[in-house]
């Protein structure tokens, strides 16, 4: 009994614990994003922001969830009702469960995986699932029309997504995310890399439909895009779903080019904060970036959008890959494998 | 277990408790909250015009060639990943192999291009 207690029960018991460490400040961290984001860009627009619930307005979020939990639940007559309820789910746990690979700290991570850059690359490439789904099951046109261009838009920028990440692995010989973010103890890889580092955030932000690339949502043309027909707690899920994978495309730029945990200057006044303290720090300067480029850029056109994506970034990373991995050789600078 | 399949434990108990999270949101609002559908409510939002017809009917050829290019695009990527972390292993034989098999494809890229597949008016 002992036994089975010490092998199964009490191990279990301890991953259970670290993943509500990590589950219960990303859902805090969703729900104040969002206070951020209208307090950040009310300032930029010499507004107040939200300033009536508590001190501040800080538990505005915390309002606009009981209001949206103490909502009815809409399901269509013409929904595929199974498929309809699925949609907002999917992309919630699939922005929840990437994080289970992210390091915060040396160490300091949920599941230290060798494949870390391949597991994230494949859970960001079925976020696509949700949308289709929603746009589908919905039979609305509106959630049908922005399914289809949300579709479209996320696979075009997927591509220079996974172009950048493997100059980012020429460099560093190693798919694990603790070892891409030793590889940068010397210098971030924002520096050697910097069109890369500006192509993964812009790529970022049209894969998370994020302004300037917000077509799916398109308010003046498409109500809401995808998620029209949605309401209360599935549209809830959609909505943190969507602000978590902020979170997460910030976490990811941090660790591929911003040295994740790593101070700025390893020296006496900067290595004396704690590496979880820059990790998050950075995070949130990225998604700063994200917040003021929405207050900001006017909406892309779908053409100017597509185009961007298919005739810019694409040959423009391919090419930066096939210029990385000359340099590397030409010089003798390629990293030896690690063979585990 | 293998050590290799243990690190992956912790994942598949963090999808468990990520599929509880949101079942328990969703049945949970569904259940506290009294629900009262009626017809109008039901229907499909079209700004207050009734649905002319199926919403699920003819769409723009171009996602399509997008969705397909994409898997080319995709595919590609897949295969640099384990030429990107072994570079160091393969030497210059390893490196212009798969110069030579980014050129093939980026002919092909040019050729899409040249058609206007990539064309959006």
């Amino acid at each position: 009994m002992d036994a089975i207690l010490e092998t199964y029960v009490i191990p279990t018991a301890i991953i259970l614990a670290q993943i509500l460490a990590i589950v219960v400040p990303l859902l805090v961290a969703v729900a104040y994003l969002t206070y951020f984001e209208r307090k950040v860009i009310g300032a930029m627009q010499m507004r107040k922001g939200p300033n009536v619930v508590g001190p501040f307005g800080l538990l505005q979020p915390l309002a606009d969830g009981v209001k949206l939990f103490a909502k009815e639940t809409i399901l269509p007559a013409g929904a595929n009702k199974i498929m309809f309820a699925m949609a907002p789910m999917l992309t919630f746990i699939l922005a929840m469960i990437a994080w289970a690979v992210i390091p915060f700290d040396a160490g300091m991570v949920l599941s230290d995986i060798n494949v870390g850059v391949l597991y994230l690359f494949a859970i960001s490439s079925l976020g696509v699932y949700g949308v289709i789904m929603a746009g589908w099951a919905s039979n609305s046109k509106y959630a049908f029309l922005g399914a289809l261009r949300s579709a479209a838009q996320m696979v075009s920028y997927e591509v220079s997504i996974g172009f950048v990440m493997i100059t980012v692995l020429l460099c560093v010989g190693s798919l694990n995310l603790s070892a891409i973010v030793e590889a940068q103890r010397t210098v971030w890889f924002a520096i050697p890399l910097l069109p890369m580092f500006v192509i993964f955030f812009v790529s970022a932000l049209a894969e998370t439909n994020r302004a300037p690339f917000d077509l799916p949502e398109g308010e003046s043309e498409l109500v809401a895009g995808y998620f029209v027909e949605y309401s209360s707690m599935t549209f809830a899920l959609f909505f943190l779903g969507e602000y978590a994978n902020m979170i997460l495309m910030s976490a990811i730029t941090v660790i591929l080019f911003m040295g994740g945990w790593l101070p700025l200057f390893d020296i006496a006044p900067f290595n004396w904060i704690p590496g979880p303290i820059w990790f998050f720090a950075k995070i949130a300067f990225v998604l700063f970036f994200f917040l003021w480029v929405r207050a900001t850029f006017p909406r892309y056109r779908y053409d100017q959008l597509m185009r961007l994506g298919w005739k810019v970034f694409l040959p423009f990373s391919l090419l930066w890959v096939v210029l990385t991995a000359g340099v590397l050789v030409a010089f003798d600078w390629v990293p030896a494998p690690v063979l585990g | 277990m293998s050590d290799i399949l243990r690190e992956y434990l912790p994942i598949l108990i963090f999808l468990a408790v990520a599929i509880g999270l949101c079942l328990a949101m969703v049945i949970g609002s569904l259940v506290v909250v009294k629900q009262r559908p009626d017809s109008e409510k039901v229907s499909a939002y079209e700004c207050g015009f009734e649905a002319f017809n199926d919403s699920r009917g003819q769409f723009d050829v171009r996602f399509y060639l997008v969705a397909i290019l994409f898997i080319i695009f995709d595919l590609e990527v897949a295969f640099l990943f384990p030429w990107a972390i072994s570079l160091g292993g393969i030497g210059l034989f390893g490196f212009w192999s798969m110069i030579i098999f980014l050129g093939v494809l980026t002919i092909g890229f040019v050729y899409e291009w040249r058609k206007g597949a990539l064309e959006w008016e």
